[in-house]
């Protein structure tokens, strides 16, 4: 089977729509089919890596914790547009510690999220084959 | 070229359904290959048979399901989408102990691994939302 570059470009915030929840997952189905896989969280996308969620008051399934299963499903390549956070006041402290464990590296503990910014994903998304927009 | 198509908004509500039916029909006309329709979030809900839009409309589930019988198209429901949102059918229905289903002819109810596969047999994959 062909391997190509699959790059999810998560835009929603996690509730108020399905989308987010939607995305994760067709992500982690898609993991399992041993293609380059990429997750990009942009505008109100980046509260759906927010740390502490409480999904409780408004009876929806607080479904935050699925992401960091990312790491074992080998989707480490996630990147966090800057100038997103940063319009929103939030920093990378403020997202879930997601990361994976590297094999090549005596299974070293490696981050798998990384801040970009709005013209390096520009570069990332030039270089995907399929994207999907949630 | 080989095209697949994504589909993730209902009928009517927004102009995706028909952007997409128009894009599939026009891309098969100029010879091109459609290797999949698949239907995601809301976009499960033109998979329905019982929809009856009044009758100087358009009939967006219809023409579906002709379009696909003239091209033998597949037209995938994702599964997952399609229980959450009471879109059924015969074998589905009979699982979930419901007492109808509602699929029309020309779509299958399938799961998201035919969303991957489409992105990778096709040369574009075609995203239709709002």
């Amino acid at each position: 089977m062909a391997s190509k570059k699959f790059l999810y470009v998560n835009r929603k915030a996690p509730h108020g729509s399905i989308y987010a929840l939607e995305s994760l997952e067709v992500v982690l189905i898609g993991a399992a089919f041993e293609q380059e896989v990429t997750l990009a969280f942009i505008d109100d996308g980046v509260y759906q890596l927010l740390q502490n969620q409480d999904s409780s008051a408004i009876g929806s399934k607080n479904f935050s914790p699925t992401y960091r299963a990312l790491g074992d499903y080998d989707v480490n390549r996630i990147f966090v547009e800057r100038e997103s956070l940063e319009l929103r006041g939030l920093s990378k402290e403020d997202l879930m510690p997601l990361t994976w464990e590297d094999e090549d590296d005596d299974w070293a503990e490696k981050d798998s999220i990384h801040v970009v910014s709005s013209a390096e994903l520009a570069e990332i998304i030039e270089q995907q084959d399929v994207l999907l927009n949630f | 070229m080989k095209f697949s198509i994504m589909v993730s908004e209902g009928p009517y509500t927004h102009q995706a359904s028909d952007t997409a039916y128009h894009f599939t029909t026009a891309a098969l006309k100029a010879g091109h290959e459609i290797v999949r329709v698949f239907f995601y979030h809301d976009g499960v809900n033109n998979g329905t048979r019982l929809s009856v839009p009044p009758q100087d409309d358009r009939n967006i589930c219809t023409r579906w399901s002709e379009l696909a019988q003239q091209h033998e198209l597949e037209l995938i429901l994702c599964v997952a989408a399609a229980q959450r949102r009471g879109l059924l059918d015969e074998d589905e229905a009979k699982r979930a102990g419901k007492d109808s289903n509602n699929i029309a002819p020309g779509f299958e109810i399938s799961g998201l691994g035919q969303l991957i596969d489409a992105g990778i047999q096709a040369d574009r994959l075609v995203v239709f939302g709002d």
